[in-house]
C-alpha cells in the first residue's frame, strides 16, 4: 500500500491486487511488518542459541573436540577444538546477536509494530514507509553482522561491550574486517531502531482512537510507547560511538586510544550511557505485555494501574542515570561511585513496585493457566531473581568481590532470558492467533514451558556460585587457576543443562512453525480479552478497522459488574449507561 | 566443590563478605515473599468452575507500603555501602605507610616492580618479576597500575579486591593480606585471547621470610 | 509468504556456510611448483660469523609460573639475543642472498614446509628462514597456550593460538622480508625471527658459527648477515662454475 486515502475508506477497498512483492517482501502494513521482524528476529535468536552452545562445550569440556567442530575453518578450531580467539568471538557474537538481532526486535520491531496501531484503534502507524524502512534496514544490519564470521580475521571479539582500545586496535585483538563489520551493523541498526521509535511514538501520541484516552491505554502500549522515548535517545549515543570507533580503526583518529591522546574510559562513558537506557529497552515492552496477560489470566484488572505507569516512567527516568555502576572498578572517579550506587538502588524501588502489583493482580483472582499466563507468571518469579541479585551488584564494595564474574553473567540472563525471553514466551502464543489466524498447540507449549523452566534454572542459577567464587566471566579455560579448578563439575553440569535447553526450545519452534499451517483455526477472542485487537477477525484485515472504533473504558475491565455474566468487558464495547467519546486526536483517515 | 565466597584473606573481607551477607538476607526475604506468594496465589485462586475474580484496581495503601519499604530499605543500605566505599576506594583511601608496588599489565602477563631493599620505587635497586607477587602479611599495599596496551583488571578474589588496569592512568589500589599463604591474580576485564592465561601467583610472607626473600632477590636468586 | 522469506535466508546462510573456506590461511598451500627439492648444479658460498669483544652475558629466564615449560630444563634457559659459541662465533645469524640474482628467475618451492616448534616454552629454531609460499608449520609441542604473533610489515600479520599439545598451524608469506619478528604474548621471553625470501639462498649460523648457501648461479652477489642485536653486515661475492668461494663475517661486541 503505498496511496494514501483521504476518506474513510473500507479496509480493502482503495488499492487493486497488489503483487506478492507488496504484499508481503515489501509491505507497509504495520503487522506484516511485525511478523518479518518476528521471522527475522527468531532465526537470531536460534542463531544465538547456537554461539552459546559452542560457549558451553568448550566450558563444560575444555580442550576437547567438539561435535562437528572439525566443519568449522582452521581459525576457528584445531583439530575440532575451538581455539581461544573463536572462543572470544563467540562471547562476543552471542551478546550482540541476542541483545541486538533477537530480544530488542521481538520487543520492539514485533511487538512495537504489531500491537500500537491494533491496540490503539487505528489502521496502521503515522509513517507506514518508514516503518518498512525500519525493517529493511535491521535485516540489513543481521546480515552486516552475520558477516563477520565470514571475514578474514573473523568476527570482532572484544565483547559485546565493546571496550577501548582492544576494539579499536586490529593489533590487539585480531580481528580486522569483522570489527569495523560490527560498528557499520551497530549504525545501520540505530538508524532502523530510532527510525522505528518515531513512528511509534508519533503514533500512539496522534493516532489514538476516539475515546482512548492516555490512561486508557493497555500497559503495554505504555511500556512499548516509553521504550520508543528511550530508543530515539539513546541508540544515537551508540551510534556515535560506533563511528567514533571506525574512526580510530580506519581513518587513524584516536578517540579511544592513549597512545595519541585519547581516552580508554570515554568508550565506556558512551557505551554505557546507550547501555544502561538499553536494558531498560529490553524488559519494560516485557513488563507491559506480562501485564496484559496476567491481568487476563488473573480475570481481573491489573493492580494499581496508574502505580505501575508511573513505575515505567520512573524506571525510564532512572535508567538515563545509573550508567556508572557498570564502571565502578573503571578507574572512574570513585565518588562518581557513590552517586551512581544511589541511583542504581533507587531504581530498584519501581521495579519492586511493578512485582507486587502483578502479585496483586492475581491475589483474589481467577486464575486461568493457559501458556500465555503459566509463562508470564514465570517471568515474574525470574525477573524478581534477577532484579534481586541486582541488588548486590549496586552495592559498590560488594561489586568489588562480583564485577565481570559469573554473577553478573547469572543477573543478566535472569532479566533478559528469565524475564525478557518468558515474556516472548507468553506474547507469542498469546498474539498468534491475531497474527496468522491460528492457535499454538497448548500441549506442546505446556511441556516447552515446564521443561523450559527447570532446565534454565539448572543453566543459570548455579551461575550465582561460580561468581561467589570469583570466576571471571569470558574465560576460554578457567581451570587454569587453583581457585577454579574445583569447580568444574558445576561447570560440566550446566553445559549438560544448557544442550538439554536449546533441545526443548525446538518444541518452540515446532510449535510456531506447524501451528502456521495446522494450528486450530482461532476464533475473534481466544482469551476473551478486552483489548480492541481482540474486535477483529484473525488474522487481522489489511487497514484493522473500517472506521475507529469508540473506546468507552479501560483495558482491564475483568470481572466488572457491568460485565454481567461474562467475566470480561472489552473496550469497544457500548453499554447502554455509556456515552460516545469525542472526535479522534486526528482524523481517522490520515495516515 | 566450594558454594560460598573463597577464603577471606584481607582486610576488606570481613566488611564485603558482611555487606553480601546482609543483602542476602534482605534480599532472600523479599524472594520468598515473592516465590512463596506467587505459587500460592497460584494455587489458591486457580480458576474453578463458579468461582468469580474479586473486582478491585488496587490499594492506595499497599503501594505506599511496598514503595516506602523498599525505598528505606535501599537507602540504608546505600549509606552502609557508601561508608565502606570510601574506605577502600575513596580518594584518601590509601594509608599512609601503605607499601609501594608497581604492576605494569600487559598482554598477556603481569609486570611487578618491586622497590628493593631500599623500599623506594625508582631507585636503581628496583626489579620486576612476571607473574608473581610477594607481599608481607598485615601490611598496607598499594600497588600502582599501569597498562601497557588495553584495559586488564587486577583482582585477588580472596582478597576480594579488584581494580581495572587501563592505559594512560597510573590507578593505585590499595589491600592489607590478613592471612599468610599462596593465592592467585586473574584478569578480570576482556583483553584479547590470552585473557584466561593472564595469571600470576601471590605469596603473603610473615615479614622474616619477606624481608629475606627480598634480600635473596636483591642478591640475584630466582625462586 | 513469510516462510518463504524465511527459507530463502535460511538457504542462503547455509550456503555461505558451506562454501569454501577464505584462503588468506593456507591448508595445504601450494604444492604443485616442485614436489622434490631439486639440487642445482652450482657454486656455494660458506664462511663463518666470528664474534670480536667481550663474550655477553644472556639473562636467565625464569619460567616459575609455566611450571610444565620450567620442568624441561635441568638449568634455568637464558634468553637467545646473542649466542656466542664456545669457538668465538655468533650463532643465529640469518645470512642471505640480498642482491645479484638474474632478474625474473623463478625458484620451485619446497613442498616440504618449515617446521616452527613451541617447546619448552622456546621457539625452536630461534632464527629461521623460509621461501615465499612456502608452507611454514608451526607446532606447539607444549600442553599450554602459545599464541604465535606475527608482526609482519610487508605481509599480512596474523595472530593465531595453539592452547594444547600437539596443534599445528599452517601459515604461508606472500612477499619476502626480511626479517618478520614473531612472538609469544603470554610467555613474554618467547620471540623469534623468520626471513622471508623469494629464493632458496638463505643459512642460519648455528652452533659452529658456519653458514653455507649452495646452488648458486654464477655472478657478482650482495650478501647480507643479520643480526638480531648485532644488526647487519655485508659483502659482495663472485661466483663462477662450481667453485665454491668463502665469507666470513665479524660482528663486534658494542
Amino acid at each position: 500500500m503505498t496511496s494514501v486515502a483521504h476518506a474513510p475508506h473500507a479496509a480493502n477497498a482503495h488499492h487493486g491486487p497488489t503483487s506478492f512483492w507488496r504484499k508481503y517482501i515489501f509491505s507497509t502494513d504495520h503487522k506484516i511488518i511485525g511478523i518479518q521482524f518476528l521471522f527475522v528476529s527468531l532465526f537470531f535468536l536460534l542463531l544465538g542459541g547456537l554461539l552459546a552452545m559452542q560457549i558451553r562445550w568448550q566450558l563444560g569440556f575444555p580442550n576437547t573436540p567438539m561435535p562437528l567442530g572439525t566443519l568449522l575453518p582452521e581459525a576457528m578450531t584445531n583439530g575440532g577444538v575451538i581455539l581461544p580467539e573463536y572462543y572470544i568471538q563467540l562471547v562476543t557474537m552471542h551478546g550482540t546477536f541476542m541483545v541486538f538481532f533477537a530480544i530488542m526486535p521481538l520487543l520492539m520491531g514485533v511487538y512495537a509494530n504489531f500491537l500500537i496501531p491494533l491496540k490503539i484503534g487505528t489502521h496502521d502507524m503515522a509513517f507506514p514507509r518508514l516503518n518498512m524502512w525500519s525493517f529493511w534496514l535491521a535485516f540489513t544490519a543481521g546480515l552486516i553482522m552475520l558477516a563477520g564470521f565470514f571475514v578474514p580475521d573473523g568476527a570482532a571479539r572484544a565483547g559485546w561491550t565493546m571496550y577501548a582500545p582492544l576494539s579499536a586496535r586490529p593489533d590487539l585483538s585480531g580481528a580486522t574486517y569483522g570489527q569495523l563489520l560490527w560498528c557499520i551493523s551497530i549504525v545501520v541498526l540505530g538508524l532502523s531502531s530510532v527510525l522505528g521509535s518515531v513512528n511509534y511514538i508519533t503514533t500512539v501520541i496522534n493516532h489514538r482512537a476516539p475515546g482512548m484516552t492516555w490512561f486508557r491505554m493497555p500497559l503495554s502500549i505504555w511500556a512499548i510507547f516509553i521504550t520508543a522515548i528511550l530508543a530515539v535517545l539513546a541508540l544515537p549515543v551508540l551510534q556515535g560511538a560506533a563511528i567514533m570507533l571506525l574512526f580510530d580503526q580506519t581513518i587513524g583518529t584516536h578517540f579511544f586510544d592513549p597512545i595519541a591522546g585519547g581516552q580508554a574510559l570515554l568508550w565506556q562513558h558512551l557505551f554505557w550511557f546507550f547501555g544502561h537506557p538499553e536494558v531498560y529497552i529490553l524488559i519494560l515492552p516485557a513488563m507491559g505485555m506480562v501485564s496484559d496477560i496476567i491481568a487476563n489470566g488473573s480475570r481481573k484488572p491489573i493492580f494499581g494501574y496508574h502505580s505501575m505507569v508511573f513505575a515505567i516512567v520512573g524506571i525510564a527516568f532512572l535508567g538515563w542515570i545509573v550508567w556508572g555502576h557498570h564502571m565502578f572498578m573503571s578507574g572512574m572517579n570513585p565518588t562518581l561511585g557513590s552517586t551512581f550506587m544511589v541511583s542504581t538502588l533507587l531504581i530498584s524501588v519501581p521495579s519492586a513496585i511493578k512485582v507486587f502489583n502483578w502479585l496483586g493482580t492475581m491475589w483474589r483472582g481467577n486464575l486461568r493457566f493457559t501458556v500465555p499466563m503459566l509463562n508470564a507468571v514465570a517471568f515474574v518469579s525470574m525477573f524478581t531473581i534477577g532484579g534481586l541479585s541486582g541488588v548486590f551488584m549496586a552495592a559498590t564494595p560488594v561489586d568489588m568481590h562480583i564485577h565481570d564474574t559469573y554473577f553478573i553473567v547469572a543477573h543478566l540472563h535472569y532479566v533478559l532470558f528469565g524475564g525478557s525471553l518468558f515474556a516472548l514466551f507468553a506474547a507469542i502464543p498469546y498474539w498468534y492467533p491475531k497474527m496468522f489466524g491460528r492457535m499454538m498447540s497448548e500441549a506442546i507449549g505446556k511441556w516447552h514451558f515446564w521443561l523450559t523452566f527447570v532446565t534454565y534454572n539448572l543453566v543459570f542459577f548455579p551461575m550465582h556460585i561460580l561468581g561467589m567464587n570469583g570466576e571471571m566471566r569470558r574465560l576460554y579455560d578457567p581451570t587454569q587457576y587453583d581457585f577454579l579448578k574445583g569447580l568444574q563439575p558445576l561447570r560440566e553440569f550446566i553445559s549438560i543443562a544448557a544442550f538439554a535447553l536449546f533441545a526443548v526450545q525446538l518444541l518452540f519452534v515446532f510449535n510456531f512453525l506447524w501451528s502456521l499451517k495446522r494450528g486450530k483455526k482461532a476464533e475473534l477472542n481466544p482469551w476473551q480479552d478486552n483489548g480492541l485487537e481482540w474486535s477483529l477477525p484473525s488474522p487481522a484485515p489489511h487497514g484493522n478497522w473500517e472506521r475507529a472504533p469508540n473506546v468507552y473504558r479501560g483495558p482491564y475491565e475483568f470481572s466488572a459488574p457491568e460485565a454481567g455474566n461474562a467475566d470480561f468487558l472489552p473496550q469497544h464495547v457500548k453499554l447502554p449507561t455509556d456515552r460516545d467519546p469525542a472526535a479522534a486526536t486526528a482524523p481517522a483517515s490520515a495516515h | 566443590m566450594h558454594w560460598w565466597l573463597p577464603t577471606a584473606a584481607s582486610t576488606f573481607a570481613g566488611p564485603i563478605d558482611g555487606l553480601f551477607l546482609a543483602i542476602l538476607i534482605i534480599t532472600g526475604i523479599a524472594l520468598v515473599i515473592v516465590e512463596v506468594g506467587l505459587l500460592w496465589f497460584s494455587v489458591k485462586y486457580r480458576a474453578r468452575p463458579g468461582r468469580k475474580a474479586f473486582y478491585t484496581h488496587g490499594s492506595t495503601r499497599a503501594e505506599v507500603i511496598w514503595t516506602a519499604i523498599p525505598a528505606v530499605t535501599v537507602v540504608a543500605l546505600g549509606l552502609v555501602s557508601n561508608h565502606y566505599w570510601v574506605q577502600i576506594k575513596g580518594r584518601n583511601s590509601v594509608p599512609a605507610n601503605a607499601y609501594g608496588l608497581g604492576v605494569h599489565v600487559k598482554q598477556f602477563e603481569w609486570q611487578i616492580t618491586y622497590p628493593g631493599p631500599d623500599g623506594q620505587l625508582g631507585t636503581s635497586d628496583d626489579f620486576t618479576l612476571r607473574n608473581q607477587l610477594h607481599i608481607p602479611v598485615n601490611q598496607p599495599i598499594v600497588v600502582h597500575l599501569t597498562s601497557e596496551d588495553v584495559i586488564h583488571s587486577f583482582y585477588i578474589p580472596q582478597f576480594r579486591l579488584k581494580q581495572d588496569a587501563v592505559p594512560g592512568l597510573t590507578i593505585n589500589a590499595w589491600f592489607q593480606a590478613t592471612k599468610t599463604g599462596e593465592y592467585e591474580i586473574g584478569c578480570a576485564e576482556l583483553c584479547g585471547m590470552g585473557h584466561y592465561k593472564m595469571r600470576a601467583r601471590v605469596f603473603v610472607h610473615t615479614p622474616e621470610e619477606f624481608t629475606a626473600w627480598m634480600a635473596q632477590q636483591a642478591a640475584g636468586g630466582t625462586e | 509468504m513469510n516462510r518463504k522469506l524465511f527459507s530463502v535466508i535460511g538457504g542462503a546462510l547455509v550456503l555461505a556456510v558451506c562454501t569454501p573456506k577464505d584462503n588468506s590461511t593456507a591448508r595445504a598451500a601450494a604444492a604443485d611448483r616442485a614436489t622434490v627439492e631439486d639440487v642445482q648444479a652450482g657454486a656455494t658460498i660458506s664462511g663463518k660469523i666470528k664474534f670480536t669483544g667481550a663474550k655477553p652475558t644472556n639473562a636467565p629466564i625464569d619460567m616459575s609460573e609455566e611450571a610444565t615449560c620450567k620442568a624441561k630444563y635441568p638449568t634455568a634457559p637464558t634468553a637467545e639475543t646473542a649466542v656466542v659459541n664456545a669457538n668465538g662465533t655468533l650463532a643465529n645469524v640469518f645470512v642471505y642472498v640480498k642482491a645479484g640474482l638474474p632478474a625474473g628467475g623463478t625458484y620451485p618451492v619446497p613442498a616440504t614446509p618449515v617446521v616452527l616448534d613451541q617447546n619448552g616454552c622456546r621457539y625452536h629454531p630461534h632464527v629461521l628462514g623460509i621461501m615465499v609460499g612456502q608452507n611454514l608449520e608451526i607446532l606447539n609441542s607444549d600442553p599450554v597456550l602459545h599464541n604465535i604473533k606475527a608482526k609482519a610489515v610487508k605481509n599480512r600479520p596474523f595472530n593465531v593460538s595453539q592452547p594444547s599439545a600437539g596443534m599445528k598451524t599452517m601459515r604461508t608469506f606472500a612477499t619476502p622480508e626480511v626479517m618478520v619478528a614473531l612472538e609469544c604474548n603470554v610467555h613474554g621471553w618467547m620471540n623469534a625471527f623468520l626471513g622471508v625470501l623469494p629464493h632458496p639462498f638463505f643459512a642460519v649460523s648455528g652452533a659452529d658459527g658456519s653458514f653455507s648457501i649452495k646452488g648458486l648461479p654464477p655472478g657478482t652477489y650482495t650478501i647480507e648477515a643479520w643480526h638480531e642485536k648485532y644488526g647487519t653486515q655485508t659483502a659482495t661475492v663472485t661466483v663462477a662454475g662450481a667453485a665454491p668461494k668463502t665469507q666470513d663475517f665479524t660482528f663486534a661486541a658494542h
